[in-house]
């Protein structure tokens, strides 16, 4: 790893906004002037499996795609994927989750329960861990979809990276017109959630 | 003037050949390679199509390359296992136009049923190969590809995998470029190009003259490079595992970069060799290049160290290279050791009102045995529907079944189940063979009117070819008709006592029964919602049968009643009538469950 690279992960259920969200971040880096490397996985994650996303970012990236224990924050889309995944945190990285719970296969077909602990057992590790209800936000502004947004703002909040480049341009650029507002409104909305 | 973007790897691609002027551009859709053709499309100049499978689409770019046109095939992995005919007799008789075959590996396995190294595609069918690392890499290697095929009469192999296809990096492009279609004129060369074995004989000594002038060219041997920082520790390497090297050791290690994976630069390889004391080997997969380098008689460590098997990453080949002494730059201290264990899976699942639902609920319960296929309906083999007994391969569905159909017990009939776009792509030939060799299997179509896994491209069924223009719609029931079928059953997917009597029907019948599932994909626009359903408590008897069709819109409360989430309920309609208490009904206005 160069000096300085930073690395972030995002993982959720497909259909959450979690693709969108990262190529966001990527696009904003790059504006900054920053080197840029992502990694997400398609294919049958879409078919409401778990969706894990990379963005690294820095002088100089090699690699888009990091092990176990490398990750600085870690963004949760979904509750239970936040335990799936907290061991990419590194020691004293940052945790966002959002409270969301979807149940998976399992726990639809009662073969096992959804975790009535998980937010107990996330504070265990030692992490930041930073839990919001991100949907809900999304809903009082309108539209569950822009979920993704309110969590991306709160990441530049707690990364450090809201003044960086002008996140509402990006934001623009990226969505359909019809929703711009409400992504905006979300993105500022994440950004004083933490 | 120069413009950073960021691009995926298959986007790079797609730019690549396009600066490159490629004529066509055709594959069969496959993860992770899928977007190269569909980036492609988008641009304005080549001629742009999906083929029914891979061999088709090689064996289509092959003639417009006889014409002179530069062309581009796209396809994952297990693709080039169908398309491995046309890949070996054209290494010999060359190329006219250039001809670039891109394959996407999938180590890990995130979409695929293996994780074939097709390197060794490369050295087997003697077909050059550049690999690429980076999304940039991706666009140069690309353009660099057409111009060495022509200029050395061979095709090129483009080697992807997962982690370069689907990972994105900047990338610098000239906006204001345009697209200059490349042409060369054809002239008749019937000892080339007709490979009869007097004339293949003259081609296969040409084959080896044209990788050895392409070993020594210059131009494509910048793309192996050597990062000498130090002579005590030298590491072999290319694509991503170049990436995850640096990645965990800087500029700590001395490294080749080898972009040109065949025909491999020994040369290059000894020099190397001799700048450092300790050599190794750093390669996802098989140990393709670590095997060459011990055959130059150079001492090297590969495999002893890193995983055979499944995808790297910069901290598995930290660890690895450790235990040889090797220091990564940095030292991890992760948040916790081990992953947390013991919590529920999230596998993906069949969408909510998803028309292959029915059938492998019922052909569980009517106990057939099912041969599968691949495509979204694979699922069905997942726990609860589990109504799949083998599946293996694209197109497998039927023929696969023809065998097993030799060994059951008197009167048992097995059912062979593909998709649409399946049965176009090499499905068919398994139907002939029924017919032909008269086994009694009974083959399924599950026709969705998509090649919805991939993300809803176009086929032969559809009626639409990839840039949406109207074409033949094929009719599965008027192919089985003419292979020989005595009666095509033809059922709608949610219709879930139809589908019954029609396996009942089918797997009794004397007569030779194919059998049709229709309704388009979930997530068509051609799909109709119907409205959401909610679960009457009162009638509710709690025997979880609805819970068996592993619908994502339905779920077991706290208290033990099903309940259905009407945002992603999509009204199919099937946990009505599957249930028997009467206890799932269609929601009442403004009342939420
Ligand atoms: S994408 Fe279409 S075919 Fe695939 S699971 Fe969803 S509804 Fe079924
Ligand atoms: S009607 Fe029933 S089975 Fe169909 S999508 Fe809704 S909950 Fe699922």
């Amino acid at each position: 790893m160069a000096k300085g690279t930073k690395r972030v992960m995002f993982a959720g259920v497909g259909g959450q906004g979690i693709l969108l969200a990262s190529r966001v971040l990527a696009e904003g880096l790059l504006r900054a002037g920053l080197d840029v490397k992502s990694t997400e996985v398609h294919g049958m994650a879409q078919r409401g499996g778990s969706v894990v996303t990379q963005v690294c970012f820095g002088e100089r990236v090699y690699s888009p795609l990091v092990g176990p224990g490398a990750i600085d924050i870690l963004v949760t889309l979904e509750k239970l994927e936040a335990l799936r995944y907290v061991h990419f945190l590194k020691k004293n990285g940052i945790l966002l989750a959002n409270k969301r719970e979807i149940p998976s296969l399992p726990v639809l077909t009662g073969a096992a329960p959804y975790p009535r602990d998980i937010e107990e057992r996330l504070s265990s590790f030692p992490v930041s861990l930073y839990l919001i209800d991100a949907d809900r936000e999304a809903e009082r502004l309108g539209n569950h979809r822009v979920m993704n947004m309110v969590l991306l703002g709160a990441l530049m909040r707690l990364a450090g990276l809201a003044g960086l480049v002008d996140w509402k341009e990006v934001v623009a650029g990226a969505v359909r017109p019809q929703y711009r507002e409400v992504n905006l409104r979300a993105l500022e909305a994440g950004m004083h959630l933490v | 003037m120069q413009q950073k973007v960021i691009l995926s790897g298959n986007e790079g691609v797609a730019r690549g050949a396009w600066e490159a002027g490629v004529g066509m551009g055709i594959g069969y859709p496959g993860t992770p390679s899928t977007e190269i053709v569909e980036t492609l499309a988008k641009m304005e100049g080549p001629m742009v199509a999906w083929a029914v499978n891979e061999k088709v689409a090689l064996e289509q770019a092959y003639g417009a390359c006889v014409t002179g046109l530069r062309s581009l095939v796209t396809m994952k992995h297990v693709g080039l296992n169908v398309a491995a005919d046309p890949l070996f007799t054209t290494a010999y008789m060359g190329v006219n136009g250039g001809l670039v075959i891109a394959v996407a590996d999938d180590p890990g396995m995130h979409s695929s049923q293996n994780e074939q190294d097709n390197r060794w595609y490369a050295l087997h069918a003697k077909v050059p190969m550049l690999e690429p690392s980076s999304s940039r890499e991706c666009r140069d290697f690309t353009r660099l590809a057409f111009e060495l095929s022509e200029r050395h009469d061979v095709p090129f192999l483009l080697r992807l995998v997962t982690r370069v296809s689907h990972s994105r990096g900047v990338v610098e492009i000239d906006p204001a470029a345009e697209y200059r279609r490349r042409s060369r004129s054809y002239e008749r060369n019937v000892p080339k190009y007709v490979v009869l074995p007097a004339h293949a004989r003259a081609r296969r000594v040409a084959l080896e003259e044209n990788l050895k002038r392409l070993l020594a060219d210059p131009e494509a041997r910048v793309v192996n490079r050597m990062e000498i920082t130090g002579s005590e520790v030298g590491i072999i390497t290319s694509g991503a595992s170049y990436n995850y090297v640096k990645e965990a050791f800087g500029d700590r290690y001395s490294v080749l970069k080898l972009g040109l994976v065949y025909p491999l630069d020994g040369e290059l390889i000894r020099e190397f060799a001799a700048k450092v004391q300790r050599l190794y080997v750093v390669e996802e997969l098989d140990p393709y290049l670590e095997t060459h380098v011990q055959a130059l008689g150079v001492t090297c460590e590969g495999k002893k160290c890193i995983s055979p098997f499944f995808e790297l990453n910069p901290q598995a080949v930290a660890t690895s290279l450790a235990k040889a002494g090797l220091e990564p730059l940095e030292q991890l201290e992760p948040a916790t050791a081990e992953p947390v264990t013991g919590i529920p899976a999230r596998p993906p699942i069949l969408c909510a009102g998803c028309p292959h639902r029915a059938f492998f609920y019922l052909a569980r319960r009517e106990k057939v045995m099912v041969v599968g296929d691949i495509g979204c309906y694979t699922l069905g083999a997942m726990p609860p529907l589990d109504g799949i007994d083998v599946s293996a391969c694209m197109g497998g569905g039927f023929s696969i079944a023809l065998g097993i159909s030799t060994n059951l017990p008197e009167g048992e009939k097995v059912f062979g189940v593909l998709g649409d776009s399946t049965f176009y792509h090499s499905g068919i030939t398994g139907a002939v063979d029924a017919v032909f060799n008269r086994r009694p299997i009974v083959p399924v179509v599950l026709d969705n009117r998509s090649t919805a896994m991939t993300g809803h491209q176009e086929n032969p069924g559809t009626g639409r070819t990839l840039d949406g223009e109207p074409t033949v719609m094929q009719d599965p029931e008027r192919i089985f008709l003419a292979v020989g079928f005595d009666r095509v059953l033809v059922v709608n997917a949610y219709d879930l006592e139809g589908i019954r009597n029609t396996i009942r029907d089918a797997k009794v019948s004397r007569d030779r029964v194919a059998i049709i599932v229709k309704a388009p994909c979930r997530l068509l626009k051609e799909s109709r919602r119907g409205p959401a359903r909610e679960v009457v408590r009162d009638n509710c008897a709690k025997c979880k049968n609805c819970l068996r069709l592993g619908c994502p819109a339905l779920s077991l409360d706290e208290e033990g009643y099903p309940a259905i989430d009407p945002l992603a309920c999509a009204g199919c309609g099937l946990c009505e009538q599957v249930c028997r208490h009467q206890a799932v009904r269609v929601q009442e206005k403004g009342v939420t469950s």
